[in-house]
């Protein structure tokens, strides 16, 4: 076959010919042996190969023994010797293959479930033999990267043919095109195929061999990564201490993301108490600093509900991931945009979750500003309910379930974890991020999907220099798929010498109700009176999940800027677009905006003084949930976070309900 | 010949299911995968599905005979039959244990 030559000939890549869909192999592990046998025999008939078993231990063992024998997982969900969520997760951290779930059960919350562990698909019982025509493209995708492109693009062919249902041939269609892309891709990856050597596959030249962490290699990582300390291991560190030859940086590190995600998910409700109550200590703005963000980057993927969208201020990041804060951190000034807008789509938390644990490290280095504290924009993986789709799944997901009424103390805390941005350094990042993810999570209560956590604090009142207060988009939640948006807030508040403190306010409201954001504006630039306050405030908006308005709102030190901002405001949010930098926001205070149900916490500092951050913290506070209290921190040297409280909320009260502000993100 | 008229007293008798909601498209899935490399397939199911759904509604009759009915345990064999039979195309069946769940989940015995 014209494939085989290009392949090289490696086995691999003859059988990959083939695999595609046809003689795919699967392995299928039910407790129940009708639906198994049943499902086994479905899967003949799309000729995949089939194993199937009724235990999922032996499934385990079947696939350690041999990892390249499968491509493909289907599991049950219920099974009595093992949880199939825990295989499912097993299975994707160590064989890295695509796992499926299935199920009687529609409910929605296991199959976010199933999507924050990780699963390519959720299959409800019974399975139709349609549906299981398409699960080979879950394949396909998880071999994007390597230089299968050609083969897929052969497969594709042949796929085509040879299932030949008419179901297929629509998507085969489609998926051609996809395959091309990815063929060219591929070619160019050629060369990077050599140098990614599977460890156990011959080298190709064009295909990128998928590394298979087997268990000791899995070993040998984890012991590296204790090694150096979970913050601080790095791929290209890891990889040396692992000394394993044919490993390349990137394995590493999207493994090590993988990793991060598990662990944040164990650990997150319990470290989230912890870190809320760390993070007040704190007073340091943690901010996230959006650049550094980047490392959210990774996280993008992770939110596909994109709801974390960072709204960062001034470079959105439109992924859902996080709020970043780092374009809003260009924004401004300090760039300090913490707001991690933790997008509330549960779905997403838990990929922001995942993000998050990666983040951290990566935010933390990020400080830029004086304080070190990023809170990283903690992927409030608000694993609200539903499961974050991103796979990215916040890690803070874990935290979502955490509980409503957690979340929303955490909201509170979170606030003051954020708070402690005030004192320079004092990461809030919280180890994991928890605090954020706290809030994450009590906004998850909200449930509204959008889960903006933004902690994107930070705003560390810089000593005078500038507050680089990050506003951190509180996580706003979204009412039920508000503002899915994570909202960052990434007020920046850097207050220049002159006292003008920037404050970016990255909201991204999805659901901005115009009229919230107007009168939160307007209450902010009344704030500013005080001083010439440079917000900046990027109000991403999250009604736009993808496009997050950032608002950055140039604050000019003169309270016009108010004004302008709440014209801005209002133009925002009556179209939730995002304000462009004409609109200062005049985010003298900081204010917290609690969306209810989509609460987004602006804390905008502007703070001035460190003082801007407590205040904010307290709007936070305040803002119980349901409060959108705009912190009015201007107004007051200390904005009073008592602003918060709705009547102080702008002028009108930010009562956003659906403030997106942050929410969209 | 007896054969032939067994067969057609069989079809129609799967037909008289399929109208009556007893058996639903499912089954003819099943009946679908049913080829040469897989002669009694449907047989097969069948039986194992018959064996298999007894031994839970025996579980679950019992169940319900205690006086405090433990009805997690009983909710999840329900699920269990519910996935058993749906994946078979049993839906009268399937139907009744939504049923089931419902009224388990309302705690109500006498549902």
């Amino acid at each position: 076959m014209t494939m085989e030559e290009k392949m090289g000939g490696s086995n691999r890549e003859d059988e990959a010919l083939d695999r595609f869909p046809v003689g795919m192999r699967v392995l299928a592990v039910d407790d129940d042996p009708i639906c198994l046998k049943v499902l086994g025999t479905l899967l003949l008939k799309c000729q995949y190969q089939v194993t199937t078993t009724n235990q999922a231990i032996s499934a385990l063992k079947m696939l350690r023994e041999n990892r390249n024998r499968y491509d493909l997982v289907i599991s049950d969900v219920n099974m009595p010797d093992m949880d199939g969520f825990k295989l499912l997760e097993l299975v994707g951290l160590e064989m890295d293959l695509p796992v499926i779930m299935l199920s009687a059960h529609s409910d929605t919350k296991l199959v976010m479930k199933g999507i924050t562990h990780g699963a390519c698909d959720y299959l409800l019982k019974p399975v139709r033999i349609e549906e299981l025509k398409n699960i080979w493209q879950h394949v396909v995708r998880r071999k994007k990267p390597d230089s299968k492109d050609r083969v897929n693009a052969q497969n594709q062919d042949k796929a085509s043919g040879g299932i030949g249902e008419a179901v297929q041939t629509s998507t085969s269609s489609s998926d051609q095109k996809f395959n091309k892309k990815r063929k060219d891709q591929n070619e160019d990856e050629e060369d990077d195929g050599e140098d990614n050597e599977h460890e156990n596959d011959d080298p190709s030249t064009q295909k990128k061999p998928r590394v298979v962490w087997s268990v000791e290699l899995h070993r040998k990582f984890v012991a590296a990564v204790n090694h150096l300390g979970l913050d601080k291991a790095v791929p290209k560190k890891i990889l040396d201490l692992m000394n394993v030859e044919g490993l390349t940086r990137e394995n590493v590190a999207s493994h090590l993301q993988k990793y991060r995600l598990y662990l944040k998910r164990l650990s997150s409700v319990a470290t989230q108490q912890a870190n809320m109550v760390a993070a007040l200590g704190g007073k340091d703005p943690s901010y996230l600093r959006m650049g550094s963000l980047d490392g959210f980057g990774d996280f993008r993927t992770l939110t596909g509900s994109g709801r974390l969208s960072s709204a960062s201020l001034s470079s959105y990041q439109p992924s859902g991931m996080f709020g970043r804060l780092n374009s809003s951190a260009a924004l401004n000034l300090r760039g300090i945009s913490s707001g991690v807008i933790q997008q509330g789509h549960p779905q997403t938390l838990s990929n922001s979750i995942n993000g998050l644990g990666k983040i951290q490290p990566v935010g933390l280095p990020a400080n830029q500003n004086q304080n070190g504290t990023l809170f990283q924009g903690i992927p409030t993986s608000i694993e609200l309910n539903q499961l974050l789709q991103n796979k990215s799944a916040n890690h803070f997901g874990e935290l979502n379930p955490v509980n409503n009424p957690n979340v929303f103390g955490v909201a509170t805390n979170f606030p003051d974890a954020r708070m402690t941005v005030g004192s320079s350094t004092s990461s809030l990042s919280t180890p994991s991020g928890s605090p954020l993810l706290l809030q994450a999570n009590t906004q998850q209560a909200q449930r509204s999907g959008a889960f903006g956590n933004q902690s994107s604090l930070d705003v560390a009142s810089l000593n005078q220099e500038s507050f680089d207060m990050g506003v951190h988009g509180f996580s706003n939640f979204v009412d039920n798929g508000r503002c899915h948006e994570n909202w960052q807030n990434t007020v920046q508040l850097s207050s220049f010498p002159s006292n003008s403190l920037s404050t970016c306010e990255a909201f991204s409201h999805e659901q901005l109700h115009t009229n919230n954001l107007q009168e939160s504006i307007s209450w902010r630039s009344s704030h500013l009176n005080d001083n010439p306050i440079d917000l900046s405030a990027s109000m991403a908006n999250a009604g736009l999940e993808d496009s997050r308005g950032d608002m950055q709102c140039q604050i000019s030190p003169s309270n016009n800027v108010i004004h302008n901002i709440d014209y801005a405001a209002k133009q925002q949010w009556g179209e939730n677009s995002s304000f462009a930098g004409a609109d200062s926001l005049v985010a003298g205070a900081p204010y917290v905006q609690h969306l209810e149900a989509g609460k987004l916490a602006f804390n905008t500092k502007l703070r001035s003084n460190e003082d801007i951050l407590f205040e904010q913290r307290k709007p936070q506070n305040e803002f119980s949930q349901n409060n959108f209290e705009t912190l009015d921190v201007i107004s007051s040297p200390m904005i009073k976070p008592e602003q918060y409280n709705e009547t102080g909320m702008m002028e009108g009260e930010l009562g956003y309900d659906s403030f997106p502000l942050g929410s969209c993100i | 010949m007896d054969l032939a008229a067994l067969k057609t007293q069989l079809k129609n008798f799967v037909q008289s299911m399929f109208e009556e909601g007893v058996l639903d498209n499912q089954f003819s899935q099943i009946q679908a995968l049913q080829d040469s490399t897989n002669p009694n397939f449907v047989e097969e199911v069948i039986t194992l599905f018959c064996n298999d759904a007894e031994k839970i509604i025996n579980e679950i009759n019992r169940n319900l005979g205690y006086q405090n009915v433990d009805f997690s345990n009983l909710d999840s064999y329900v699920h269990q039959l519910k996935g058993s039979s749906s994946s078979i195309g049993a839906n009268r069946l399937k139907l009744a244990c939504a049923n089931l769940r419902q009224a388990s989940d309302e705690r109500n015995k006498e549902g």
